[in-house]
């Protein structure tokens, strides 16, 4: 991501603008001309697309914030009342208390997991190709297909878990109709998804670590745990940070599996702030409210990349 | 990256693999954690070919007694067929549009220069940072007075354009040589043939990675289709899915025949372009 943004200021090297030759001066104008609706002709497909559906909708978005509106009659001018009422309501805090547990959980076990399977993979293993296609291929799953499997899975009556879980003289927990065990299990179902993700991603980064540098270490006497901790890690620090701050990102945003798993429910356990501006606007009809949650939403995901990104020259090591 | 390319790693001549008891326990791991990755799979699968599936009966690890009742009851009391079609004709607009926007705005941002331009790049990425649930409420309420609810055009529009696939074609042109442009620019070629001849042609792998990533965020999207979509024979799969689990609780076997439907093309198109999706998302992780 800082990749992304830092791109964004730096300009690539390109030729400069098309060389006029020995044009007479006259003729310059309309040359200009030319390549000025060159380059709209080439930027419009995409401008107009962006600017209607996107920045337009953004802004938008903040207007509709600022007043109470059920989609249908034409909406009230009711200024900051919706921000207000969202911060004094227990229950906002409740539902990005819900999403935060949904990150905490999920981060530290795609990152963990998706490191050592990458580790593994790193080495030489036979059928490295075909074990790195088996872990991705939930990654290209859907996340209703995801959430709908694993609902099954983790079926309290009749799921295969449970049953397994049985066999062991273990009595499995209710899973997602139970409210403590549902959060554990959309957390479970994700972690499965995105894991090969993350494996792909760390994967790329340990592969362009050169070797020599591991040799030198062994040369110094480091054992295989400096190794990894005083080379491998502080190198990998790039791909680590772009993991985080895209499943940060994602993870604010979790939506998919939670409507597929359990709704929100049970008793509100998992409602995340995605599925209540859901609810908000097509249940309820608080398209104002939906809009103000959707705005603090956005300003606390760029909070959280922007100090990132920040942080980042503290322990990301570009090499 | 630089780095890396001036000290030359050792040349491997693929894994060799020294059986040490190590390297046994590896493998044994790493293959009981690719059988735990691949299980839901085989689960689904099985469920589908297992007819009554429901609240009742212990699940077994094989279909007792196979049958594709389900796959035939989902085209038969769904509109099942139209429901895959619905999501292939989106995806593959969505892909073809994405191609052509994201291509044609890379040529800019690559190739032709302007005052601004940075600025206008900036703009397009920070688009990525928006959440779409931020804009759901005003394009519900924009498409519908458009009358565009519950139509195609309303599902494909916010799609056309997407600020990912400029920067990855952005990045793949600046890889290609400007002395190609200027050897066509010499025998006469404008911006449009060198776009169309020159540039396009050298790209290709980066425009494959593209059309893989539009059509599998296109065939697996749920949120907008779920709001703008609504009547049954305009739904896409992901939308009708969740609905079926819905409609029918109880009946596993349905809901899992459909989840196989929904997962067969995506792992067509992964054995068919496993080496660019990998690539492809390696790439996002190192630029």
């Amino acid at each position: 991501m800082t990749g992304l943004l830092s791109q964004a200021t730096a300009t690539p090297p390109v030729d400069g603008p098309p060389a006029l030759g020995p044009a007479v001066s006259r003729r310059r104008g309309s040359r200009r001309l030319r390549y000025a609706l060159t380059v709209l002709v080439f930027l419009l497909p995409s401008a107009v697309p962006l600017t209607l559906f996107v920045l337009v909708p953004m802004v938008a978005a903040a207007g509709i914030s600022l007043t109470e509106w059920n989609l249908l009659r034409p909406a009230e001018w009711v200024g900051f009342d919706n921000y207000v009422r969202l911060l004094t309501n227990p229950e906002t805090a409740a539902i990005f208390w819900h999403t935060l547990y949904y990150i905490l959980g999920y981060l530290p076990l795609v990152y963990v997991g998706g490191l050592l399977i990458a580790l593994a993979l790193n080495t030489a293993l036979r059928g490295r190709t075909l074990f790195r296609g088996i872990y991705f291929l939930p990654v290209i799953t859907s996340w209703i297909v995801v959430a709908l499997v694993w609902r099954w899975l983790l079926n309290p009556s009749n799921g295969v878990v449970n049953t397994v879980l049985g066999f062991f003289g273990i009595d499995g927990p209710g899973w997602w109709t139970d409210p403590a065990w549902a959060m554990p299990s959309i957390i479970l179902a994700s972690a499965w998804k995105d894991i090969g993700f993350v494996m792909v991603i760390l994967l790329a980064g340990l592969q362009a670590i050169d070797p020599e540098l591991l040799d030198a270490a062994r040369v110094d006497g480091a054992g295989p745990w400096r190794r990894f901790f005083s080379v491998t890690l502080p190198l990998l620090s790039p791909a680590t940070f772009f993991v985080l701050v895209i499943s940060l990102i994602n993870g604010f945003q979790v939506f998919d599996q939670v409507y597929a798993m359990t709704g929100g429910g049970p008793g509100g356990a998992t409602q995340v702030v995605v599925q209540q501006i859901y609810d908000l606007t097509f249940r309820y009809g608080r398209a104002g409210e939906a809009s103000a949650l959707s705005w603090m939403l956005f300003i606390v995901i760029l909070a959280v990349t922007v100090i990132q990104i920040r942080g980042q020259r503290r322990w990301v090591n570009y090499g | 990256m630089a780095e890396t390319t001036l000290t030359r790693p050792r040349p491997r001549t693929g894994p060799r693999t020294r059986w040490s008891a190590r390297s046994i326990i590896l493998h044994v791991v790493i293959a009981l954690g690719a059988l735990a990755m691949f299980f839901p799979f085989y689960w689904t699968l099985i469920t589908s070919l297992s007819p009554g599936t429901g609240l009742s009966g212990t699940p077994s690890f094989y279909p007792a007694n196979p049958s594709i009742d389900a796959y035939l009851r989902l085209f038969t009391d769904v509109p099942f067929a139209r429901v895959v079609g619905n999501s292939l004709l989106l995806a593959v607009i969505t892909t073809l549009a994405q191609l052509f926007t994201s291509a044609t705005a890379a040529y800019v941002f690559s190739r032709l220069p302007f005052p601004g331009r940075g600025v206008v790049f900036g703009i397009y990425l920070a688009t990525m940072m928006i959440p779409l649930q931020v804009l759901v409420v005003p394009l519900f309420a924009q498409l519908r007075t458009w009358g565009l609810v519950d139509t195609y055009f309303g599902a494909v529009l916010p799609t056309l354009a997407a600020a990912f696939g400029v920067f990855l074609l952005r990045q793949a042109m600046n890889q290609v040589p400007i002395q190609l442009d200027e050897a066509a620019s010499l025998d006469g070629a404008g911006h449009f043939r060198i776009f169309w001849g020159v540039i396009l042609p050298n790209i290709r792998p980066a425009l494959a990675t593209l059309a893989v990533f539009a059509f599998m965020g296109s065939w697996n999207s749920f949120l907008w289709p779920l709001v703008v979509l609504r009547s049954p024979e305009v739904q896409t799969l992901p939308v009708a899915l969740a609905g079926l689990q819905g409609q029918y609780t109880t009946q596993w076997d349905i809901v899992m025949a459909g989840s196989v439907i929904s997962i067969l093309p995506m792992l067509a198109l992964y054995l068919f372009a496993q080496k660019y999706i990998i690539q492809g998302v390696a790439n996002t992780g190192l630029k």
